[in-house]
């Protein structure tokens, strides 16, 4: 489709969890249920110490259209309305469940009647799906666009982040509804055609969605080279059908639905069987893991006891992420819990984990001839430490998506995406003084 | 399980496996052929006199931080890789308190006064060469071979040898311009390991031939004697001195060409190639900002 490549890295795969299928754990100690999951505003928990609530039950709601509502994984007693420090340093409300192992079913879980297209999003907008690629965008949002605008959805399964498997798993256990999924979605958004892209490491996972696709017409499952970052969605959306997404502009302004093949999976699986988003498939894997494997968990499982159903650690842990090692985030405390998004938990050891010394730049251009987008990280780099905030609107530093391929391959070690995440900030605040300065 | 173990540090958590030493060593392991052929074809002193720059390189860089109280770098191996390309573009009898003013003046004059690795706009090799020519001009242009005879280079009106003795590097010259098989061996390994790319030194050397042909000269020698194929391969190559976009470095090397011409054929010294590359160094920034890429998605700035 699109003649030229966007650019990017050639990571080490690490898919070692990508050929056994994932094991259900036992019911967690204790279940830690974030009310902030999602992009947009906290739900409001519904639910107080002393409670009852049943796997499936609601315990906090929506609060406001970019919102989502959060339900739990488990049966047993709240314990509390806690507050816990999120990975980004945010407190958050929790609510916290002491589970009784029984896994009793709520009778609030029926499956949803759909006929059209205000029923399936008002299902959506229940099941408290959100992006599971690992941004957390709610789902819905996404759907509720005007129609008229989409003419294609492109289904992410590139998942070009190392060691990650659990949307692999998806796509060979449950490529049938994987399927139907995208069928429900082509029925309700009037669209009539559809790309799965699927990076060419995983010939089994290509295999298994084309035999479940065979026969839906108008849906095309698309090879991709897999070179990192493959699965952003401007390059994804570029190398499936050439479109290019502008500056400031979504995947629907150019008439494309981008959504990840597991959240495509679980909205097939809320419809046909009412269970909402309580429980995902997680990679535990990274060289301080006993025994990697993708395992399902209750949302609200502390990472520790995931871990420690692995095996636990072969050698101390020095590092913990939730998500791929080229944008996951590192875990301050082993008692966080897995997430709606959490596609993965790594561990890492001493070796693996600690930060080379940063040194100066040579300027070898590795950064800008690695960048998807080209930017240059080495001239934002010199003009956030000049503070020059009109330079990094120059240099676009906007359109970074923090893919993080310019820090991968800097041979000086420097932290350029990290440099790029805070020119972003003075960039914003730049540009929002200078609105105000003009008024 | 204790949390005080846990590192938390911004993504990316990977890093790719090559560091600024382990690209200059990779320079080093390529410059290694033409050091061999400079030791065959002048003699060991051709080795006394590389090392001595290297040594001195790297002892004025450990000098030079230490007073200015900066981190001291030597270990990233630039020093050697400077020492080593100013020996290489030196004759076999130059005086050794020479080759250490030269190399005083490459990583002190030229590099650390500017801010050190990455920070200096022109290359110290070149430049300290091109003081030493200036301020030696006696020494610097007695090129010998391994009897011992002063003969000058051929590009300055000596005696043309055959093709295959230009190509092994059997004539007077610089201690490692003279074998094109050496330089070419290293040049094919630096592309090989992704240290280099082949614009620069391909358009570079591709513009000599084709602008000595035009201009009746003998192409085939003009490519293959003086510090062409050294200059291309290693100088013209280097990081901070050099664009690093694709077409950046494609008008470089046509640059570093026709300047390289022009000062062969009409020019006073029977070498540019030095001139060429300096020159050419004090356009970079311009050709860097000309050859930007547009950022994908990007919408024009105002």
């Amino acid at each position: 489709m699109s003649i030229f490549k966007l650019n990017g890295v050639h990571l080490k795969h690490h898919k070692n969890t990508a050929d056994v299928p994932p094991v259900r754990m036992p019911v967690p100690k204790k279940a830690v249920i974030p009310m902030s999951m999602h992009i947009g505003a906290p739900a409001v928990p519904v639910v107080k110490a002393g409670d009852e609530v049943r796997v499936g039950q609601l315990v906090g709601e929506a609060a406001g259209g970019l919102s989502s509502p959060v339900y739990s994984g488990v049966s047993g007693k709240v314990k509390k309305i806690d507050e816990i420090i999120s990975v980004t340093g945010a407190h958050i409300t929790a609510v916290v469940i002491e589970p009784d192992g029984l896994q009793t079913v709520s009778e609030e879980v029926v499956p949803p009647t759909v006929t059209n297209r205000e029923e399936f999003l008002s299902a959506m907008q229940r099941s408290g799906i959100v992006g599971l690629g690992g941004a957390g965008f709610p789902t819905t949002v996404k759907l509720a666009a005007d129609v008229s605008r989409i003419d294609t959805i492109v289904v992410n399964g590139a998942e070009c982040e190392p060691y990650i498997t659990s949307d692999t798993r998806t796509m060979i256990d449950d490529a049938a509804l994987v399927a139907e999924g995208l069928g429900m979605l082509m029925k309700y958004l009037e669209v009539s055609k559809a790309v799965i892209g699927i990076e060419n490491n995983k010939p089994k996972c290509i295999a298994s969605m084309r035999q479940a696709t065979e026969g839906m017409e108008g849906v095309e499952v698309r090879s991709l080279p897999a070179v990192y970052p493959q699965g952003g969605e401007k390059v994804l959306v570029y190398h499936t059908l050439g479109r290019v997404i502008g500056e400031g502009k979504l995947p629907l302004d150019c008439g494309v639905v981008v959504i990840n093949c597991t959240t495509v999976a679980t909205i097939a699986k809320y419809i046909k069987t009412g269970m909402p988003l309580v429980e995902k498939c997680v990679t535990v894997d990274g060289s301080a893991i006993s025994e990697p494997k993708n395992v399902i968990a209750p949302i609200g499982t502390p990472v520790l006891e995931l871990i420690e159903f692995c095996g636990g650690f072969k050698c101390p842990p020095r590092k913990i992420i939730y998500g791929g090692p080229m944008m996951g985030i590192a875990l301050p405390d082993l008692y966080l819990p897995v997430l709606k998004q959490t596609n993965a938990i790594l561990a890492f050891d001493r070796k693996d984990a600690t930060p080379p010394p940063e040194t100066a730049c040579i300027r070898c251009g590795r950064c800008v001839s690695h960048c998807p987008f080209g930017l240059a990280p080495c001239d934002i780099a010199d003009a956030y430490a000049a503070d020059n905030a009109a330079a990094l609107e120059k240099f676009k530093v906007n359109l970074c998506m923090e893919c993080g391929c310019c820090s991968y391959v800097c041979p000086a070690k420097r932290n350029l995406v990290q440099t790029n995440k805070l020119a972003k900030v003075k960039l914003r605040n730049y540009q929002t003084k200078n609105r105000e300065g003009g008024k | 399980m204790d949390n005080s173990m846990l590192l938390v540090s911004p993504s990316p958590h990977v890093r790719a496996r090559h560091s600024t030493r382990s690209i200059m060593l990779d320079v080093v392991i390529a410059l290694v052929p033409a050091l061999v052929a400079s030791a065959v074809i002048f003699g060991w002193r051709a080795l006394l006199v590389v090392a001595f720059c290297v040594g001195w390189c790297v002892v004025a860089e450990y000098i030079f931080e230490r007073i200015c109280k900066r981190p001291v770098t030597v270990g990233d191996l630039s020093a050697v890789v400077t020492g080593m390309l100013l020996g290489l573009n030196l004759p076999v009898s130059i005086p050794l308190w020479q080759a250490a003013v030269g190399s005083i003046v490459a990583i002190v004059v030229v590099k650390q006064l500017f801010g050190g690795i990455g920070r200096n706009f022109a290359n110290p090799a070149i430049t300290a060469r091109i003081v030493m020519v200036i301020s030696f001009a006696e020494s610097m242009s007695d090129f010998s071979v391994n009897d011992a005879v002063s003969s000058a280079t051929p590009l300055s009106g000596g005696e043309m040898p055959s093709v295959l003795r230009l190509f092994l590097g059997d004539y007077g010259g610089c201690l490692g311009e003279t074998c094109a098989l050496a330089l070419i061996i290293g040049g094919v390994y630096l592309v090989a390991r992704r240290v280099i790319t082949w614009h620069t030194p391909v358009v570079f050397v591709a513009t000599v031939f084709v602008l000595t042909w035009l201009l009746g000269e003998n192409p085939v020698e003009q490519v293959l004697t003086g510090g062409l194929l050294l200059g291309a391969i290693f100088m013209a190559t280097d990081y901070s001195t050099t664009p690093s976009t694709k077409w950046g470095k494609v008008i470089f090397g046509l640059g570093c060409g026709v300047i390289t011409v022009l000062i062969r054929v009409f020019g006073n010294y029977p070498e540019g190639v030095s001139f060429a590359i300096l020159f050419m160094n004090i356009l970079t920034p311009y050709i860097s900002t000309l050859t930007k890429r547009r950022p994908f998605g990007g919408a024009k700035v105002k």
